[in-house]
């Protein structure tokens, strides 16, 4: 019965949950607690960990009494690594060059990159889509929003 | 009663027709129109991507254009799903099951023409009954005290986290997360900061578009990236004079229209309720009317009119519990309370009457919103269509740079698109773990306001937790909580299989699950 529990994605769910609750109600008896009538900044979320904690075990519980279906894959069929590290880079690179070398080229990036984890990509379509909304962006954002971020700089 | 609405009814049009809030109404419509046709793009991700362009309107403004965000993007959406077969909002999906073969027998113009018919009697019902039903509702909740308020809120919080779709106890599981989230940052009371891991950037709380964002935006991208197929576009060219019914035609979608409407307006009155539970119910009961229930599935013009009807009756329903108690049933009503508590205005009864500037040229502005609709949609439904075109690749890239500058524009804060970036990878987990991130803003929006008055109820009865249980109307709510958690066991023991809520589920399958 553990070997098919350990295939379920309510296990990981259920047990997922029930850690984040108990670290949180862990953490929140690290604030001062209280008493009902006077409660402390560590009470309420005492309370929600606690609560979430009996959930996930619910959670877990309910994965022991259904039967195991054959659509238990908790990552997707197709592993979409490229597509995932680029669109968390797109942001990632956003941040970086936006702090040290403003908004153009961060915008640039932040649409180029991500454009690249499509599978059909290439690199001529994805430069225009960027060049694109960079310039539309930069329009709105700058001149009609008129956001304060310089559109170059050097150094933060 | 009938005399007063009127008079400020009158007073709400003096405000939606200032040409700035008609303009900021319209460019609403339009914008929310726009990214809602894009396939792929639901009305949560639309709704979550423009909602920082609002923060530097006055709040009228400011919620009147989300609000035409949010029902041109549900309109944009149905365009969609008729001709596409993809429901990227999930009140669509009932839409879809009748509207696509339409577009295949060639009538796909009619169902949009129909469409556009019903979403107008179905919003116009929902709005009178905002008029009438809000006053009332706020009358009555001026009397509550914080135990009242406490236990309302708990009531509105399990609706909206057990009758969404999926397994209700990870809905819980979901809106205890959301709760979570909402306490980061420091203590109203006493200034202790909590769960801020000493990061100062953290003591004013998480931002709300950095967690809608994250979860509807960024999640929905890694999930939805190389997996939606090459849209077929072979029906979509629609011209306008496609759009007319026939006789016959129209003759059978007026009465559906009709009890799609009521059909969602009685949804809209239970809490949690949403559009999705709307159309799909007034789906099903049109079915029951129908003398050719067999037919369904193949192209019934009703399968269209009936579902549309009741889910922009409900739509319109959903403000009221949101406008008048500050109670949202759904994550949507909460991005726009939260858009409105960033305005620095507090949700909850007293809105109405300190300021009714939003809320009557709120329900003004429906009818303006919904008549640039139409005006929109019939004529130019050409240009519509080709944005249906436009493939999932070059719109998620340009997607994520609004949803960069758009966190950084809140508070010009870099640290925030890193925060964003960091909740986009969790909930994409949590997507992989089958949790659906809606409830979360649920409890966010809700979570700082239910601590401080479950504080000060427990102040007031001295730390007496039966005080929920002995104030007559907070013990009609906590009763009401124990029934639904009884009805939702019930059904769970009864029939595991064949639950109605399974039946969107079971069309989901094919469907790029946007956010919902």
């Amino acid at each position: 019965m553990f070997g098919q529990l350990v295939k379920k994605r309510d296990f990981y769910a259920g047990s997922v949950m029930t850690l984040f609750g108990l670290a949180v109600a862990l953490d929140s008896m690290t604030y001062t607690l209280g008493t009902l009538t006077h409660m402390g900044p560590g009470m309420f979320p005492l309370m929600l960990g606690i609560t979430l904690t009996f959930v996930g075990m619910l959670i877990t519980g309910t994965a022991l009494f259904t039967p195991l279906s054959n659509n238990e894959n908790i990552l997707p069929r197709q592993k979409e690594w490229r597509g995932w590290f680029c669109i968390l880079a797109g942001p990632i690179l956003f941040i970086v060059l936006g702090e040290f070398f403003g908004l153009v080229p961060a915008t640039f990036a932040c649409v180029f990159v991500p454009a690249l984890g499509d599978r059909t990509a290439t690199l001529k379509g994805s430069a225009i889509l960027a060049a694109g909304v960079t310039f539309f962006g930069v329009l709105l954002f700058v001149y009609v929003l008129k956001i304060p971020f310089p559109m170059f700089r050097l150094g933060s | 009663m009938f005399e007063t609405a009127l008079t400020d009814l009158w007073y709400g049009f003096g405000v939606a027709l200032e040409p700035h809030n008609v303009m900021w109404c319209f460019i609403g419509v339009f914008a929310g129109n726009m990214v809602g046709v894009l396939p792929g793009m639901g009305a949560l991700a639309t709704i979550s991507i423009l909602l920082p362009l609002t923060f530097g309107i006055k709040p009228v403004g400011a919620i009147l254009m989300l609000a035409g965000v949010f029902y041109g993007s549900q309109y944009g959406g149905a365009i969609c799903s008729i001709l596409l077969n993809l429901p990227c909002h999930p009140p669509h999906a009932v839409t879809c099951l009748d509207g696509f073969p339409l577009t295949k027998k060639g009538r796909g113009g009619a169902a949009l023409g129909i469409t556009v018919i019903s979403s107008f009697v179905g919003a116009s019902w929902g709005i009178t009954e905002m008029i009438f039903l809000a006053p009332i509702l706020v009358e009555v909740a001026l009397k509550f005290g914080p135990a009242e308020i406490c236990s309302l809120m708990l009531l509105g919080l399990l609706a909206g986290s057990t009758l969404a779709r999926g397994s209700p106890l990870k809905g819980v599981a979901m809106t205890l997360c959301g709760l979570l989230i909402g306490i980061v940052g420091s203590d109203i009371e006493t200034g202790t900061p909590r769960f801020t891991f000493g990061i100062p950037n953290l003591f004013d709380g998480v931002e709300i578009v950095a967690l809608a964002l994250g979860l509807f935006g960024i999640a929905e991208f890694m999930k939805s990236v190389n997996q939606l197929s090459e849209v077929d576009t072979k029906y979509t060219n629609i011209k306008f004079k496609d759009l007319r019914p026939t006789r016959d035609e129209f003759r059978r979608a007026v009465p559906a229209m009709f009890r799609g409407t009521i059909i969602g307006s009685l949804c809209a009155l239970i809490p949690g309720t949403g559009p999705t539970i709307a159309s799909f119910i007034s789906y099903a009961a049109e079915k029951k009317f129908s003398k050719t229930p067999e037919l369904f599935g193949t192209g019934m013009i009703e399968g269209v009119a009936c579902p549309e009807a009741s889910t922009h009756s409900s739509v319109q329903g959903d403000f009221i519990p949101t406008m008048s108690l500050g109670i949202p049933g759904d994550a949507v009503m909460a991005l726009i309370l939260g858009a409105l508590m960033i305005q620095g205005i507090v949700p909850g009864p007293q809105l109405i009457s300190e300021h009714p500037d939003i809320f009557w040229g709120l329900i003004a502005s429906f009818w303006i919103g919904n008549i640039i609709l139409v005006v929109l949609n019939v004529p130019m439904i050409g240009l519509w269509v080709k944005l249906l075109t436009i493939p999932y690749k070059f719109l998620y890239p340009s997607a994520l740079f609004f949803v960069a500058i758009g966190v950084y524009s809140t508070n010009n804060d870099m640290f925030q698109v890193g925060e964003t970036v960091l909740i986009g990878i969790i909930g994409y987990l949590l997507l992989l773990l089958d949790f659906h991130p809606a409830p979360v803003l649920l409890g966010f929006v809700l979570g700082p306001r239910f601590e401080e008055n479950f504080r000060r109820a427990m102040l007031i009865s001295r730390g007496d937790i039966w005080v929920f249980v002995k104030h007559p109307i907070s013990a009609v709510f906590i009763g009401l909580c124990v029934l639904l958690i009884v009805m939702q066991i019930y059904v769970r023991l009864r029939a595991p299989k064949a639950l109605p809520m399974d039946m969107p589920l079971g069309t989901d399958a094919k469907i790029p699950e946007a956010a919902e």
